[in-house]
């Protein structure tokens, strides 16, 4: 077969939709920005719930998703649109005719420095979740070695659910992450005190609300229902947290030795880059636009262009493959539909 | 504390101030609080630096702090301002800049409103000319005088006699910065530095070679907020708050502290009396508080101006301790005398606190 | 000297200074007790909840700040009719757990 189908972005929606298009006979070419494959996932250490090293999930993607033509270190200079095709140009000078597009730009990690008021950046014991994964993989961070590691925090919805910072969705898996990093945090330091700051707790998928309990139950890890407002640094170089402890209706004020912040998920520039190119709606809440939210989450208004995982929205793993293997049938279907 | 982080978030809070040229307006209170404070902003201005700035006898309060009282609506703060507007246009200038950070925070929120919903303004207009038959331009440039001295500071450094630094260890001053709530939480992007970590104060003090202390309540209130304290019931809370701030830098054993809000200095200098009154505790060395400081005083100070030229009598935490930490030079005998060297007389001395 | 006016004592709850002692103490006995999510089932349906406040919710959360004077007080106007333990969604044996908290709170054991 020897219909050209593009896949924008080599996270695991590409590589998952790259799998199953493989096992259905066809090539596709992969176009990855970045020097390597597997996007965020290849940068965490292990999943909720059942902690899944995040390297094996990789593996296994890029081992099925071989078979096709891979360009690492790649961007989209320019999409045109043909007649009934599209002309992609890439940044290695390669040019791609193909009827068929499927994004799978992913997600950015909000940039946490932008909640001024959270220091990330400022205080030196202020990190983000991404920061954590990358301490338990490498075991390299200097937050981590100079502090005593009495007492612990973890701020949901950083860049979330706000307003201000023009992010008003949920990002969906912080507060499961959360959950997970603070079981790791208290697995390896088991005499500290740890707390997480929530507004709500959105423990919707499989296992999650088990792995709520497993965190308050077995691990005593404090529950504090309440937004951080602000967050300084003490004398010794600690930060003091406050929030409201909204179920007591009083002021709430901790000093600890690790803030770690959970920050969300934001469409990635290369979305909206991918989206202004080849003239793709883009929708309310910041993210690529979908032909129809509960029937289409996986089509573009566009003839030919599909999307697969957190282009779309704030997603959680199991839901990104989900979408990339139904993607990669609408797409062989579409092809058919052609012939 | 990652300095670099800091600066990033400095950079992105950049406001234009224009140069020269300036229509300025006095606070309502801090005429009688530090008079030597705004006399020495023109000073320094006028023929210090040689800049023009127009000031009338003309000009009135801006309302703010009746509105923030809560005691007359917006519209006839709105009318009040569009007054000054009015004298600013009739003067021929465009650049406004007002010694009040409350005034200052009161201009901003009118000018956005204005921005925002155009009626308004056009009803404002009519109300002016029924009242008083007069036009305005809205200013083009809207600073607080702060603003003007931070951009200032680096000529005010090149013709400064002193350093912030203490002349007996060689170590530069450890100096609390304490910003007006109404300078820039309203209107993060109206202040240098914005909000979170404003650096209007931060930049006159590294230019002056002083070290800025950041401690946990920096960002905290003074505690004043008009209505705490104009009503005696609520000045226990004003005071409160003051504690709080203090309790928060002790530990890091200030030098002085420098502000720009008309309150801040008064409450944090008074209220440093009633805590060593109510809680036995003080906060300087030796018995003594902290010296709270407008930073017109503080830039007055470092130009080498006489301290009781400047009004630092009328503090009530002595600053001599800091004088002689700059290697300024007093006569002590001279600072109850007024300008026509006759005796004010002098205050009673407090029994807790330390003074001169 | 008196000015009319004094220094308010802060309402913040300070972590730090909370001694959770006790409340380890009651953790070993009562495992479940980290497990409530703050729903107040227990509270809606206490009988004694809506003419005294007693809330074994609320004593839960005061316990785990410090506030243990207040928790006890609540405390005292159980009835131990078991009803909380009936609604309770995780499972909590409030029941027992009211008990517990009597024998490890109550200096009089009562």
């Amino acid at each position: 077969m020897k219909e050209n189908i593009v896949i924008i972005g080599g996270g695991i929606a590409g590589l998952e939709a790259a799998g199953q298009l493989a096992a259905l006979g066809y090539k596709p070419i992969i176009i990855e920005k970045s020097d390597h494959l597997g996007g965020h996932v290849a940068e965490w250490h292990r999943l909720f719930p059942d902690m899944t090293p995040a390297r094996d999930v990789v593996g296994g993607l890029i081992s099925r998703a071989s078979g096709s033509n891979i360009f690492l270190n790649t961007e989209i200079s320019f999409v045109n649109k043909l007649k009934d095709s599209y002309n992609i140009m890439l940044s290695n000078g390669i040019s791609i005719i193909t009827r068929i597009i499927l994004v799978t730009t992913g997600f950015s990690v909000f940039e946490a420095a932008r909640k001024e008021e959270y220091g990330y950046g400022v205080y030196d014991q202020v990190m983000t979740n991404r920061d954590l994964e990358h301490w338990f993989n490498t075991g390299k961070d200097k937050r981590v070695d100079n502090c005593a590691m009495n007492a612990v925090g973890f701020v949901h919805c950083v860049g979330s659910r706000d307003e201000k910072a023009k992010n008003p969705q949920c990002s969906k898996v912080c507060c499961i992450t959360a959950i997970k990093q603070a079981i790791e945090i208290k697995q390896r330091f088991p005499e500290a005190m740890v707390y997480c700051f929530y507004m709500d707790l959105r423990m919707f998928g499989k296992k999650y609300e088990d792995f709520y309990i497993n965190a308050q139950r077995d691990y005593g890890i404090r529950f504090i229902r309440g937004r951080v407002s602000e967050v300084s640094e003490n004398i010794d170089g600690r930060v003091i947290v406050k929030a409201e402890d909204t179920l007591s209706g009083k002021p709430v004020k901790v000093t600890l030795d690790l803030l770690v912040l959970m920050a969300g998920m934001v469409c990635s520039q290369e979305s909206t880059k991918v989206a202004n190119m080849a003239n793709l709606p883009v929708d309310s809440d910041g993210f690529l636009k979908s032909r129809d939210n509960v029937t289409a989450i996986i089509e573009s208004p566009k003839e030919g262009v599909f999307y697969a995982g957190a282009c779309t929205g704030p997603k959680t793993v199991p839901e990104t493959l989900a979408e990339a293997r139904a993607a990669a049938l609408e797409v062989h279907l579409y092809i058919k539909s052609l012939e | 504390m990652i300095y670099q982080g800091k600066q990033k978030i400095w950079a992105d809070y950049q406001k234009e101030i224009p140069d020269d040229h300036w229509f300025y307006v006095r606070s309502c209170i801090r005429q009688n609080f530090f008079p030597g404070a705004e006399h020495m902003f023109l000073e320094i201005c006028r023929n210090v630096l040689g800049k023009d700035f127009f000031e009338t006898e003309y000009h009135t309060t801006c309302g703010g702090i009746a509105y923030h009282c809560d005691t007359i609506p917006q519209e006839t703060v709105m009318t009040i301002v569009a007054r000054q507007f009015a004298l600013m246009t009739e003067a021929g200038y465009e650049n406004y800049v007002a010694s009040c950070i409350t005034s200052f925070g009161n201009y901003a929120e009118i000018m956005e409103t204005w921005r925002e919903f155009p009626e308004v303004e056009t009803k404002i207009r009519e109300l002016l000319w029924k009242a008083c038959r007069r036009e305005f331009k809205v200013p083009k440039y809207l600073a607080h005088a702060s603003d003007l001295i931070y951009k200032y500071r680096n000529e005010i450094a090149a013709k400064a006699r002193f350093r912030l630094v203490n002349r007996h260890t060689g170590e530069p001053l450890r100096v609390v910065e304490h910003i007006g709530c109404h300078y820039s939480k309203m209107f993060p992007s109206k202040g240098v530095g914005g909000a979170e970590y404003p650096y209007v104060l931060c930049g006159m003090i590294e230019s002056w070679g002083g070290n800025v202390i950041d401690y946990p309540e920096r960002r905290h209130c003074c505690g004043y907020g008009f209505r705490q304290y104009h009503v005696k019931a609520n000045r226990g809370y004003s005071v409160s708050n003051t504690y709080k701030k203090f309790e928060s830098m002790e530990p890091y054993h200030p030098d002085f502290i420098i502000t720009n809000c008309p309150g801040c200095p008064y409450f944090m200098d008074r209220w440093q009396y009633v805590i060593a009154e109510t809680q036995g505790k003080t906060y300087g060395e030796n018995g003594y508080g902290i010296p709270v400081l407008t930073y017109e005083e503080v830039a007055a100070l470092v130009l080498g101006y006489d301290p009781w030229d400047i009004g630092l009598q009328l503090h009530q935490v002595a600053v001599e301790p800091l004088l002689d930490k700059l290697g300024v030079e007093y006569d002590p005998d001279a600072k109850y005398k007024g300008l026509d060297r006759k005796d004010i007389m002098r205050p009673e001395l407090p029994g807790v606190l330390k003074c001169c | 000297m008196d000015f009319g006016f004094k220094i308010s004592p802060s309402s913040a709850i300070n972590l730090d200074k909370v001694d959770l002692g006790k409340f380890e103490e009651l953790h070993k006995a009562e495992p479940d007790v980290y497990k409530c999510m703050a729903c107040g089932s227990c509270s809606s349906t206490c009988p004694a909840s809506r003419f005294s406040g007693m809330s074994v919710r609320k004593v839960i959360l005061d316990l785990q700040r410090g506030r243990e004077k207040e928790a006890v007080a609540l405390m005292r106007n159980c009835m131990l009719c078991g009803k909380c333990t009936m609604v309770c969604p995780r499972g909590i044996n409030t029941r027992h757990l009211i008990l517990s908290i009597c024998r490890i709170y109550m200096e009089d054991g009562k």
